[in-house]
């Protein structure tokens, strides 16, 4: 990751500042400079064999010359000296009766400039349009396609290459495989290397000879290659495949489906384990809040979607005032959420809630209100619409683990952030003093408070603390989700399921219970649907409690409540 | 009753059976006329009134919160929806004996679970026993698990949760979220005429009627006074030979199916019935009628309906935004300021200034679990 930033910050230069225009045409070597004179040649022989040198040349800065070809945009505009020179022109401008045309080198298609510094304009009546016909048309194709898979393959991001190497073996031409088998030959990166050995063998299986043909599908199947899947079956219905070949791809097949299965089984797997780590963030400070005074905060959701409007604010306040830095502003936007949802938790505690210990039914009406005034007003602010946070560019991507199995970096760092919580807040309750304090008011409150303990204070703080949680997890939800008004809502009523299933103000009831509701929801997903996912888990979590009806963990001891 | 209560009782009935009606039926232009829009508006508060007494019973007499009854109403206005669409017949646009939405989502039979509602006869019980049916089922494996407080109103809201998902689906044969509507007759009264609108009324004002007696009936029963004491304290209820969870699965059947009746009757008033009306937003302000009003009284709740959709209906057309800040202010400042609500605060009042009335018990809810023992300084805040 930090190596690419560093590429990308040393090939910016190159990009950004234009080059001398002339100096840039000039610096092409000498047959380059022959064959795009050639190409301008009203012979059309002469034509396809100019594009076919430069197609050779396998030089990157060709491409938009022979993209311009085809297009029918290259022009040979005539030097005061009597020179001739071969140009791409760009979109037409009018003025008055002329039709103008800014235009660039054929060479890398830098701008030309006039005396002045500013980019020319030339009159496209002045220019000689180079015909284009339907057989070097026909020429160009291939070689352009080529072109684009060849340099891709070339590029210094792992990315596109393996995404090239894809794409040509979708396509399946025969021509492109000496430049895969030599890209394979110099590649390093495991997984463009699959991708290589992939297309190479896919290739093959379209266009090979029939022996080839068989080593080709063997090699899929072994591969566990899910885009030769579809290819594969056809081949082994097929009327002209030959009986080897049909069993081979047989084999291939089931070899494949065997595999996909397996990573399909992961995939549902991590996508539980990250949404279960949001629903942990939310439930650990509603647990800890409820556990403490028995308070059930429906605005607990608004407190979320606080965090995430702040991450929105952040990151355009980045994007207005500091671009350069933008890549860094989810490091800023995480603790400032924190902090906003946690003035905004403690705001509350002080403000109303305190009035009302005793009374959770009323709490949890007032807390409604709360969560409905905060969600109108983050609506009259910031518009009903949903918002867009753009995540920095270290967030996107994945990291590919096994074939046909990427792990996505933004679910992967949430499921970081929700283990790093966990491990905080254990470490705080368990051993501290101020966790200690904690844990004595919500075993005893009155017994805390003859001892010493301000249970007040504790009170605040804690509801601060569980609020800045929720921050934190509507931060952390920008990256996967979509951040509008009702953000929390969408979210709330899992969150309190889990409080309810784990066990009031049981660290390890909440985290067993959020994994568990979590993937269910996951597993159940893909089959049954969404609804009939969250159905379920109502109905098992309501015959859950049946059993156990104080959660997971209930506080041991005999004691009778009220 | 005593007498002037019974008096009371007598004049608001008249006036909602009898003299609202009546009014609507001048001729049009004269001056004491009500409107037709008026009394089906009105119309509508009486079927949430309804709704709020049901719902009056079980949390303001008994305590139970039950964030849920959104539900109820909506199985019982689908209920009445259904036979209403059934009855539509081939009068629909595409001129088919199925509802209109089945056509377009391409369903060629009417499903099994629709067949019965063909009949009024059952769809009339299905509209009580239906929402009784779920909320006997759901009561018993909630109570039977002591399963209570704030737990027991997470768990409702859930299922008001999973109700509207479900009810959105165009899977389920139920018109997705744009529910039923469209419909022309009522067994066989057009629904577009101002005669049926105002039979519709007079139903529903004796409905309002009759769900007033018989919750009345049922708190002044010693089973009544067991609901109170519930609320008070279940454990010692409990202790003393009572079962809590029998009166709560008692009093919460019934509570729905009134819910369950409130939503028929609203369906053939307002004409359409979607999922938006179950959800979770729905079934929570619904106790906000009853928290406005004054729990634990009975007048309170239908005040209360009358009140807030009055208010609500006037800042919709007004100040669309201002709607939802107002209602969660309503919240906010009838839990801090008026716990009693506008009735009990008024007898309040009376009791103070006048020597009238008694007040009604003040509901006082269960502390949790956890605070049984109590800082010196709660004792002031929560009185």
């Amino acid at each position: 990751m930090f190596i690419r930033l560093l590429l990308a910050l040393a090939l910016l230069p190159g990009l950004t500042t234009p080059a001398a225009a002339q100096g840039a045409a000039a610096s092409a070597p000498q047959e380059i400079v022959k064959a795009i004179t050639e190409v301008a040649s009203s012979d059309a022989a002469v034509q396809e064999a100019a594009a076919v040198a430069l197609g050779k040349t396998g030089d990157r800065k060709l491409l938009p010359l022979l993209e311009a070809l085809r297009e029918g945009s290259v022009y040979v505009r005539t030097l005061p000296g009597g020179k001739k020179e071969t140009v791409i022109v760009g979109d037409k401008v009018n003025e008055g009766d002329k039709t103008l045309v800014p235009i660039f080198t054929a060479y890398d298609r830098e701008p030309i400039q006039g005396p002045d510094g500013k980019p020319l304009l030339a009159d496209l009546s002045k220019l000689e349009e180079v015909s284009t016909g339907r057989s070097l048309r026909l020429v160009l194709r291939p070689l352009i396609d080529a072109f684009s898979g060849q340099s891709q393959l070339t590029d210094p991001d792992w990315t596109v290459r393996q995404a090239a190497a894809v794409k040509l073996g979708n396509a399946g031409d025969p021509g492109a495989l000496p430049t895969l088998t030599e890209a394979l030959a110099k590649e390093k990166d495991r997984w463009v290397r699959y991708a290589l050995e992939e297309a190479i063998a896919l290739v093959q299986l379209r266009a090979g000879s029939p022996p080839e043909r068989v080593i080709a599908a063997t090699r899929l199947g072994a591969l566990g290659s899910g885009d030769a899947l579809d290819r594969l079956r056809e081949v082994a219905v097929a009327a002209d495949t030959s009986p080897a070949l049909k069993e081979a791809a047989a084999a291939a097949v089931k070899r494949i489906e065997r595999w996909s299965l397996l990573t399909q089984g992961i995939q549902v797997g991590f996508q539980g384990v990250s949404l279960s780590s949001i629903l942990l963030l939310m439930a650990l400070g509603l647990a800890i809040i409820f556990g403490l005074m028995g308070v059930i905060n429906m605005a607990h959701g608004e407190l979320m979607a606080l965090g995430a409007y702040t991450t929105y604010v952040t990151q355009g306040w980045f994007q207005g005032h500091a671009p350069g830095a933008f890549e860094y502003y989810f490091l800023i936007a995480l603790p400032l959420s924190f902090l906003v949802a946690g003035a905004a938790g403690f705001v509350l505690e002080r403000g109303v809630i305190r009035f009302l210990y005793g009374r959770p039914l009323e709490t949890l009406l007032l807390t409604w209100g709360i969560s409905l005034m905060i969600q109108q007003g983050l609506r009259l602010w910031f518009g009903a619409a949903n918002v867009d946070v753009i995540s920095p560019k270290w967030l996107s991507g994945g990291v590919p683990v096994m074939v046909g199995i990427q792990l996505p970096y933004n679910r992967l760092f949430i499921i970081g952030l929700a283990t790093v919580a966990v491990c905080g807040m254990y470490l705080l309750l368990f051993k501290t003093d101020a966790g200690l304090r904690v844990r004595a008011v919500t075993q005893n409150r009155g017994m805390a408070a003859c001892l010493g303990v301000r249970s007040r204070r504790v009170d605040a703080l804690t509801f601060a603390l569980g609020a800045g949680l929720a921050g934190i997890a509507g931060c952390a939800l920008t990256q996967i989700g979509n951040v509008g008004p009702e953000l929390g809502q969408n979210y709330i009523v899992d969150s309190f399921m889990v409080v309810v299933t784990g066990g009031v103000g049981k660290l390890l009831g909440t985290i067993l219970a959020a994994l568990g509701i979590g993937g269910l929801n996951k597993i159940i997903e893909p089959s049954f649907g969404a609804v009939f996912g969250k159905v379920a888990i109502l109905v098992v979590v309501i015959l859950f409690i049946q059993r156990r009806p104080s959660g997971l963990f209930a506080a041991k001891g005999r004691y009778a409540d009220s | 009753m005593r007498t002037r209560e019974r008096w009371a009782f007598l004049a608001t009935a008249v006036l909602l059976v009898v003299v609202l009606p009546a009014l609507n039926a001048l001729p049009q232009g004269s001056p004491l006329r009500v409107s037709n829009f008026t009394l089906n508006l009105f119309g509508k508060f009486l079927t949430y009134a309804i709704l709020a007494l049901g719902l009056d019973l079980i949390w303001g007499y008994t305590g139970v919160l039950s964030l849920g009854h959104g539900v109820f109403f909506g199985l019982g206005a689908y209920a009445m929806g259904m036979h209403l669409m059934l009855e539509i017949g081939a009068k629909g646009v595409y001129q088919n004996v199925l509802p209109d939405f089945m056509v377009w989502n391409r369903v060629t039979e009417l499903p099994l679970f629709w067949k019965p509602f063909g009949s009024a006869l059952v769809t009339l019980v299905a509209v009580v026993v239906v929402p009784g049916m779920v909320a006997l089922v759901f009561g018993f494996l909630t109570f039977r698990s002591r399963i209570r407080g704030v737990y027991f109103s997470i768990i409702t809201q859930a299922l008001a949760l999973c109700a509207w998902l479900t009810f959105n689906r165009n899977a389920m044969n139920l018109g997705g979220t744009n529910g039923l509507s469209g419909f022309k007759t009522m067994f066989g009264f057009p629904l577009n005429e101002p005669a049926t609108q105002r039979g519709l009324y007079v139903v529903t004002a004796l409905c309002l009627c009759g769900a007033y007696l018989l919750c009345r009936w049922i708190v002044r029963t010693p089973a009544g006074k067991v609901l109170v004491a519930i609320r008070d304290s279940e454990t010692r209820v409990l202790f003393c030979g009572y079962s809590p969870a029998a009166f709560k699965l008692f009093v919460f059947t019934v509570s729905a199916c009134l819910a369950g009746v409130a939503g028929a009757l609203y369906v053939g008033q307002v004409g359409i019935i979607t999922p938006a009306r179950i959800g979770v937003l729905p079934s929570i302000e619904m106790i906000i009628w009853v928290a406005v009003g004054g729990r634990g009284t009975l007048i309170g709740p239908i005040v209360g309906a009358f009140g807030v959709n009055w208010l609500q209906s006037l800042l919709t057309t007004h100040y669309p935004d201002l709607w939802i800040l107002v209602l969660g202010g309503l919240f906010v400042s009838v839990v801090l300021f008026f716990p009693d609500g506008v009735v009990g605060t008024a007898q309040k009042l009376m009791a103070r200034f006048g020597g009238a009335p008694r007040p009604a018990p003040v509901p006082q809810m269960a502390p949790p679990h956890s605070a049984s023992v109590s800082e010196g300084k709660r004792e002031e805040v929560a009185p």
